[in-house]
């Protein structure tokens, strides 16, 4: 089964044909990793106040980018309403945290576990529409979410539209560290255990059936793959991933309410992954770059109409660069070769 | 006041000429939704896309017809050229933006109709500004329009409804243009065989697309008050309407609308009040949905293996 799958979703990767490439390759890759951590890291002390801030926040956007890309990139289910993810998980470890007493790491976990059961129990019934329907459907997940939040009912636990404030956490032990560089640095591991998690669920057979569902789902059907279990617990990932990314943006605003998670979020994640590279995992980190600054910029050229700034911006983007950031950078790199 | 079911106090509130009226209501807003989600189906017929910026446009529209009527033009002639600057204004977005990307992934489309939504968005506020104007309604002093349980806009509005449909429906089946329309969607490679350009008739269905918006624009404008953000919720509904009725059927979409709109009128007045309606009503389509993938009177899509 797995070398027919392979075949089938060989139209989208490349698979290595000689071993020795390959382990020479990914050596390469690894140390380009390993750099880029050590890189990523040295910003803890080389960045400071706001920028840090921004940092941290590209972390967060990325991780949740990676979990919508996961979705709509590899398992082509599109989603309008990740957003109410993003602020299940973002909710869920502020209140852990300020009504319960729990610990940040452990709120954020716990915030990515519930997000990953709920993500899963919505996956169910999505399962049965496609398209334009599963993206009316995700649309009315992000349109409840923020109304929820506020109802009456919750307001004990969610502050209503009031929201809640919450505090930074310290660095432990005495480390020499401030609440910022912390933070950050607990993101980056965060992001660089998920992503390495990403990375091997992606490219070992998981990946490949969530492929497979996505450019034949009837042929997947005709090889033994249980179509509706894969695409339910690929929602359950996605919806986990985006709601620790939802959790990490709330420790660093230190602040949640129902404003910040409107429809305009769930669009902008989704505007993210088509930017950074439908179906790649690098992508997430350069729509995470875009969602964060591009609005700033735009503001920045004209204070009447950014707005029109950034969807002029955008429609620049998409016939620059259809295939996103990662897709111009790949096409580069073949040229070159 | 009205929520609580089951109560002594619902009873003496609930009474039919109440009941009629909200029922009443949703029908005419029902119809504008029927309109815009005609202006969708009008362009995903031809192409498989969803217009996220068609609200945007409607809104827009609205707008010039706002300030034709400032400058002095009666109310008649100013929704005529509305219309028609609306369709040019359609055209040559399809022109300019959406053909070069015929054969793009459908994702980076999508990601184009956002860049146009905001861009209508802020334009409008830009040109127009953000406060809330007032609309006049052409039906407002013709008295005898008015039947007891409706406002004289409202039933007017369906008026304009009504008539748009039939119009549309003998354009559709018995002009040449709305038939090579017709052909060029269902099949644009046929078509071209027998003669029909179909680049020229998905330039039309756009046109027309824009123009159907304009009109849903200017029969809403006067009950929800003119503001750039008018319409992003009337979309919605709109679409939802759409993929109700069947998103390939101008006729199911059309009773899409009016069914989300009789829904999200009665559901807001006597089940969970206005502040969830919209989540509710979304609720319940996407459960029909479920259960009736292709809408309750779209074509089941067969695909071939």
């Amino acid at each position: 089964m797995r070398q027919a799958l392979t075949f089938v979703s060989l139209n989208h990767e490349s698979t290595p044909r000689h071993g020795k490439t390959r382990t020479h390759l990914s050596r390469a890759r690894t140390a380009l990793f390993a750099g880029g951590f050590i890189a990523a890291a040295a910003l803890a002390f080389l960045l400071s106040g706001y920028q840090l801030f921004q940092a941290t926040m590209i972390i967060a956007y990325g991780v949740a980018l990676l979990g919508l890309n996961i979705l709509t990139g590899y398992n082509g289910q599109i989603s309008l309403g990740h957003g109410a993810f993003f602020a299940l998980g973002s909710y869920l470890t502020a209140v852990l945290m300020t009504s319960f007493g729990v610990p940040f790491w452990a709120a954020v976990v716990a915030s990515g576990a519930a997000s990953m059961a709920v993500g899963y129990a919505f996956g169910i019934p999505a399962v049965r529409l496609e398209g334009l329907y599963l993206a009316l459907a995700t649309f009315a997940l992000g349109v409840a979410v923020p109304q929820l939040l506020k109802a009456h009912f919750l307001e004990q636990w969610t502050g209503g539209v009031q929201g809640i404030s919450l505090d930074k956490p310290e660095a432990p032990f005495g480390l020499p560290l401030s609440p910022d560089q912390w933070l950050y640095l607990c993101a980056l591991i965060a992001a660089v255990f998920l992503f390495w998690t990403a990375i091997n669920l992606l490219q070992g057979e998981p990946g490949r059936i969530m492929r497979a569902i996505r450019d034949h789902e009837i042929a997947a059907q005709a090889m033994g793959v249980n179509t509706s279990h894969y695409k339910a617990l690929t929602f359950s990932v996605s919806a986990g991933y985006t709601g620790i990314g939802g959790g990490i943006s709330a420790l660093a605003v230190q602040f949640v309410a129902p404003d910040s998670f409107t429809m305009f979020l769930s669009i902008s994640l989704l505007v993210g992954i088509v930017i950074g590279g439908i179906g790649t995992v690098w992508g997430a980190f350069f729509g995470a770059v875009f969602i964060l600054f591009v609005p700033a910029l735009a503001e920045s050229v004209s204070k009447a109409a950014p707005w029109a700034v950034y969807g002029g911006v955008l429609i620049i983007f998409m016939f620059l660069m259809p295939s996103g950031v990662v897709g111009l950078l790949r096409r580069v790199l073949h040229w070159r070769n | 006041m009205k929520r609580s079911a089951g109560s002594i106090l619902e009873f003496k509130v609930f009474n039919m000429d109440g009941f009629l009226e909200q029922l009443l209501v949703g029908v005419s807003t029902g119809g504008v939704y029927a309109i815009m989600a005609l202006a969708l189906v009008m362009i995903y017929s031809a192409t498989h896309h969803i217009n996220f910026a068609q609200g945007e446009m409607a809104m827009f529209s609205t707008f010039i017809a706002w300030q034709l009527i400032q400058f002095g033009i009666p109310y008649w002639f100013a929704f005529v050229l509305t219309i028609a600057i609306s369709f040019v204004i359609s055209c040559v977005i399809e022109v300019a933006v959406i053909r070069p990307l015929t054969h793009r992934p459908v994702l980076s489309v999508v990601v184009v109709f956002i860049g146009l939504l905001v861009i209508f968005n802020s334009l409008a506020g830009l040109l127009f500004g953000y406060t809330i104007k007032e609309f006049p309604s052409p039906f407002s002093n013709l008295e005898w329009l008015s039947i007891s349980l409706l406002t004289p806009h409202q039933l007017g509005a369906l008026l304009v409804t009504f008539a748009l449909v039939v119009l549309l429906f003998l354009f559709f089946r018995f002009t040449t243009l709305g038939l090579t329309l017709r052909a060029a969607a269902q099949n644009p490679r046929s078509a071209e065989l027998a003669g029909i350009d179909s680049g020229r008739m998905l330039l039309v269905g756009w046109g027309l697309a824009g123009a159907i918006g304009a009109i849903a624009g200017m029969m809403v404008a006067p009950v929800v008050f003119l503001d750039p953000n008018m319409m992003s919720g009337i979309l919605l509904y709109a679409f939802a309407g759409a993929l109700i009725g069947g998103i390939d059927n101008p006729v199911g979409a059309v009773a899409g609308g009016f069914i989300v709109g009789v829904m999200e009128n009665l559901l807001g007045t006597y089940v969970v009040g206005t502040e969830l309606k919209l989540t509710v009503a979304l609720v319940i389509i996407v459960g029909v949905l479920i259960f009736k993938p292709e809408g309750l009177w779209g074509r089941r899509i067969v695909a071939r293996v």
